[in-house]
């Protein structure tokens, strides 16, 4: 009989550990830790929407809905995109409502993946984008991006990696873990890029209203961008509605009907009750989602101005809610130095390393955290750092 | 609202050197700030929110409304005044609707909230009559709720 282990696909099995499911447990085991290491927003869901989500039990919401989603959340995110990114999508056929952008992700490239085909994406980047691709059979392929460009992307870059066999590109700005984001000419580059070698872009905007130095632009509103993209968006972060699982795909009927087939025998549809309250999230919650990323704001100035006290070179984060400073001039590889930051001074933060490579010499600090911890766990990241006597200056470009 | 004005009215004890780390000011602008909202009278004053009913205090609370025959000079400003004098008269309030004024006064206890409303408040000139509600339990002041609130907690790391 075969062992355990090899009954496993090869292409799962080689997958490593996540980087950050190893620091969960070390972590989890710990009491009275401040932890800067939460990618989820410590707001609660505004009441209303909750209350919608009550009111549509009550009402006896508990049903299957259609396999696209709701049409009445179809057509309030039809709205929405048009309002607030100049997209235009129609609700029929355009639209596909499913389980956090997790699973339209995975949707997407499932749909589109030839077993072989290069999917270009960014690093440091979320920790799910080279697994997913995996899963499709796909081949992913990794562009760092850098400290002294501010984490952006650059067509050259993009250039350097792309072959025949690449068949789309995923993007996520703001970015997670770097908080970075990109400029509309840095879009346009982009764009023309994907236009020229015929990519897919999926463009993951989960963190599209939390930006704090003017407002997001999609790559899919960008002329001749709609035929050739699949946006993607949800609630989980602007609404503070991570337990919802709600999310959303937005392309051509062609892209939308393949992912819809994939949805359809293997979710069926997303939570009704769910939806009902994603239709009150888009319709009623613009203020409340300001409230909160005007707190975001005020706690990434605390943050960037707090480093560049103690001298931590730090880019500015511009969305998203994580700062990445560098730490590397301390001698201690990211691992080591979350490690021995968590153990001396009880701060948890997510060495850089768990988002790709490149993250080797940051940490990714998270602000969807209390201003009281904030401001505690920043009074201790300074005594830390003062204790390990820094071995060398701060590089001058990491900054 | 200036956002400094916000956060001090959140927590008032924040210091000068936080406020200006959040909203990219100087300590000094900060400071000077805070001191011209001061001198303008736009800050009246800093309090402590405190849950009373922790505390064991022989105190009662009661909101009581009043119906007011304005007065041909003044309007209902003469009449308010007067009223807010009084030290049981913690807030005072011009509403809309079937009464006019609204009044949060506090006294020892029920005999002495009675005897403010029946001897200073009724026989003031203008009043016409008054409604009397006691407090019995507080669930939310100034914006803060009374009772911790039991919230599911967050993964410790997550992605």
């Amino acid at each position: 009989m075969s062992s355990p282990r090899s009954r496993i696909a090869a292409h799962i099995r080689d997958i490593p550990r996540s980087g950050i499911r190893d620091f969960f447990d070390i972590v989890s085991t710990m009491k009275d830790i401040i932890s800067l290491g939460i990618g989820e927003p410590d707001f609660d869901t505004p009441w209303h929407i909750r209350e919608a989500a009550i009111a549509a039990l009550e009402r006896g919401s508990t049903s299957y809905t259609s396999n696209l989603g709701l049409l009445s959340l179809r057509q309030a995110i039809a709205r929405y995109g048009e309002r607030v990114f100049n997209i235009h999508y129609k609700p029929e056929n355009e639209i596909l409502v499913t389980v956090g952008v997790s699973e339209a992700l995975d949707l997407a490239l499932r749909a589109i993946i030839e077993p072989g085909d290069e999917i270009l994406y960014h690093e440091p980047c979320y920790v799910s984008y080279a697994p997913v691709v995996i899963f499709a059979h796909g081949k992913p392929v990794a562009v760092e991006t850098r400290a002294e460009d501010g984490f952006r992307l650059t067509r050259a870059q993009l250039e350097a990696k792309v072959t025949p066999r690449t068949k789309a590109l995923l993007l996520n700005f703001p970015n997670n873990p770097t908080g970075a984001i990109l400029e509309p000419h840095d879009l346009r580059e982009i764009a023309d890029f994907a236009i020229q070698h015929d990519l897919i872009v999926l463009s993951d905007d989960i963190y599209a209203e939390l930006t704090y130095d003017g407002r997001h632009t999609t790559i899919a509103s960008l002329p001749g961008m709609k035929e050739r993209c699949i946006f993607l968006h949800g609630f989980s972060k602007a609404w503070a509605m991570t337990g919802f699982r709600m999310a959303y795909a937005c392309s051509t009927p062609e892209l939308i009907e393949a992912m819809m087939k994939i949805h359809q025998y293997t979710m069926l549809c997303a939570s009704i009750i769910s939806q009902e309250a994603s239709v009150e999230a888009l319709t009623d919650a613009d203020a409340d989602v300001e409230e909160m990323r005007a707190e975001y704001h005020r706690r990434r100035n605390f943050l960037h101005n707090s480093f560049k006290e103690m001298g931590l070179p730090c880019h500015q984060p511009r969305g998203a809610f994580y700062a990445f400073p560098y730490i590397g001039h301390f001698g201690l590889t990211s691992k080591e130095f979350a490690l021995r930051f968590l153990d001396a001074e009880k701060v948890a933060v997510v060495p850089g390393t768990a988002f790709g490579e490149c993250g080797e010499g940051f940490i990714r600090c998270a602000y969807a955290t209390g201003m009281e911890d904030l401001q505690e766990a920043m009074r201790r990241l300074a005594r830390f750092i003062h204790s390990l006597q820094p071995n060398a200056r701060p590089q001058p470009n990491a900054c | 609202m200036d956002e400094l004005l916000t956060l001090l009215k959140r927590n008032a004890l924040e210091t000068p050197e936080n406020l200006a780390r959040m909203l990219n000011l100087s300590v000094e602008e900060v400071r000077a700030r805070i001191a011209e909202y001061e001198h303008a009278g736009i800050i009246r004053g800093y309090q402590a929110v405190v849950n009373e009913d922790q505390l064991d205090l022989d105190r009662v609370t009661a909101v009581i409304e009043v119906k007011v025959t304005p007065e041909r000079e003044g309007g209902f400003d003469y009449v308010a005044d007067r009223i807010s004098k009084f030290p049981e008269v913690q807030s005072l309030f011009l509403v809309s609707g079937a009464f006019d004024l609204l009044i949060f006064a506090t006294g020892r206890d029920l005999k002495e909230v009675a005897l403010f409303v029946s001897k200073k408040l009724s026989t003031i000139r203008g009043v016409v009559s008054t409604s009397t509600h006691f407090r019995l339990k507080t669930y939310k002041a100034s914006g803060v709720l009374m009772e911790a609130q039991e919230s599911s907690e967050r993964l410790k790391i997550s992605p």
